[in-house]
């Protein structure tokens, strides 16, 4: 039994096959809840009021484009994960339509716990995972800033300047449907704003929204 | 005549100016003054509560002060700043500590403007009867399905909505006036609103799913009393239908615009040659009754 078993290494058991990680090989997840008080803190939103009926995502027009679903959101929240949260599209696809607060049975504001998100990643470092629509954003309320209403050819020229220049396919295929618009007079050539624009200094004066 | 409270908002100045002129039309029908609320600002929209909290409740506390002042209802078109101006109450009501003092001199009566959708301004019983009897027109041969998008209507403990999940009063308001209305169930679905510019691709997305099953219930037309609905639905159609592989050719209505047609506004085809979509055809098979 003993030759036969040296004398054919190649019926040695094989090795278990290549499988790819997963979480259960990662470091042993500790939930961290200092991150859940604090958005309950700056917010009100009950993020421990969760118990996962995933509502909020069957009735989400916009989890197709999601790397992760809203419930998962309320979750990794919960376990203090913010890194992933900060990193996710989830959280710029979201299009604030209000369907799973309106059907939460336990009221959790998903879409203020989204803000609450953005507004971390376009404060700090992190790259925001959708930069465009992060732009779009700041474009729009760099136009509120400085004339307290938005003029639509500002906003887009703030846009286009930041999003691969104006003379990209995007840019032209906008600018024919501006020509198209403006013949048919919904556009304007100049800007509108408020009579009294004091307030607005001291209303952004935290952040140069328009850069 | 009687005299309310008008928000425009910046759209309705510009890219929904269709929108504007034809409730102001409608209004003067109507006998209804619609007084703009003097030097209002930006509601701040996406852009703002997604990035700049502070500025969103200000922004807001500014409208809601200046609507105030004069008279009441104030009726808001567009179904996003609605939503704006009303969550922003909601959050004054318990907490002022955030508005600055540039704003807060204005008075501080946040709570009372009274702040209301114009789509349901404009279906109450008494002004869809009131609708009906100026009619000079029925707007039979009009197979429209009602789009009323999101805003106007969730979260309803912010909007107040009676029928979150199933409004009915433009249903209602233009099966009076002699339309076929189809019943659907893509009433309050997104249709991406102001994605548009960064990821059009979920504008698209969504907005075919919504000409799919206006086109399979019979649809002719699609009606709406929201500005980003409409722009979403019309400004693509032809480029969404060419990704569909299927003809499309839905003209995208205010609902504003259809009172217009039926009331006999002179006007109602000056609104109407605005839209990407010609619905001039479909509207001029309307009889006059």
């Amino acid at each position: 039994m003993s030759q036969q078993v040296s004398a054919a290494p190649e019926s040695k058991p094989a090795p278990p096959p290549e499988r790819p990680a997963t979480a259960a090989d990662a470091e042993p997840l500790r939930p961290d809840g200092a991150f859940m008080r604090q958005v309950e803190r700056d917010t009100g939103i009950s993020i421990g009021a969760c118990y996962g009926c995933k509502k909020c995502s069957n009735g989400c027009p916009v989890t197709f484009a999601m790397d992760l679903h809203p419930y998962q959101v309320v979750r990794l929240a919960q376990f203090g994960l913010v890194e992933s949260l900060r990193a996710s599209s989830t959280i710029w696809v979201c299009a604030s339509c209000q369907t799973c607060l309106t059907r939460c049975p336990n009221e959790v504001d998903l879409p203020r716990l989204m803000d609450y998100l953005k507004q971390t990643v376009a404060q700090g470092q992190v790259p925001a995972a959708e930069e465009k629509t992060l732009v779009f954003h700041r474009a729009f309320l760099g136009e509120v800033a400085k004339r307290g209403r938005v003029f639509e050819g500002g906003m887009m020229a703030r846009y286009l300047l930041k999003t691969g220049g104006a003379f990209g396919p995007e840019a032209m295929a906008n600018a024919k449907l501006g020509l198209a618009m403006f013949k048919r007079g919904r556009l304007k050539l100049l800007p509108h704003r408020t009579r009294d624009r004091r307030w607005l200094k001291a209303v952004f004066k935290a952040k140069e929204a328009g850069s | 005549m009687r005299q309310v409270g008008y928000y425009p908002g910046c759209s309705l100045t510009s890219t929904a100016i269709d929108y504007h002129e034809s409730i102001m039309g409608v209004a003067e029908l109507l006998d209804i003054e619609l007084a703009e609320v003097d030097d209002w600002n930006c509601c701040g929209a996406t852009a703002a509560h997604s990035l700049d909290h502070a500025a969103a409740l200000n922004l807001g506390a500014r409208n809601l002060a200046l609507a105030a002042r004069g008279p009441q209802p104030v009726v808001v078109p567009c179904a996003l700043c609605f939503n704006r101006l009303k969550t922003t109450q909601h959050e004054l009501a318990s907490d002022t500590s955030g508005v600055v003092a540039e704003i807060a001199a204005l008075g501080g009566d946040y709570a009372g403007a009274h702040v209301v959708e114009l789509n349901r301004f404009l279906t109450s019983e008494g002004i869809i009867a009131e609708a009906r009897s100026k009619a000079v027109a029925s707007l039979a041969g009009l197979k429209p399905v009602c789009y009323y998008g999101c805003q106007g209507q969730r979260p309803p403990k912010i909007t107040g909505h009676p029928a979150p999940e199933n409004p009915t009063g433009i249903d209602r308001l233009l099966s009076a006036l002699g339309a076929e209305v189809i019943d659907w169930p893509y009433k309050t679905d997104c249709c991406g609103a102001s994605h548009s510019l960064a990821r059009a691709d979920i504008v698209h997305h969504l907005v075919a799913r919504l000409y799919q099953e206006a086109l399979d219930r019979g649809a002719n037309c699609i009606v709406t009393g929201c500005q980003m609905c409409q722009a979403n639905l019309d400004l693509y159609q032809q480029e969404i239908a060419g990704q569909m592989g299927r003809a499309v050719n839905l003209p995208i209505f205010y609902f504003t615009e259809l009172m217009g047609l039926a009331l006999g506004h002179r006007q109602t085809e000056r609104w109407l040659a605005r839209h990407m979509v010609d619905p001039l055809p479909l509207a001029r098979s309307v009889k006059t009754a």
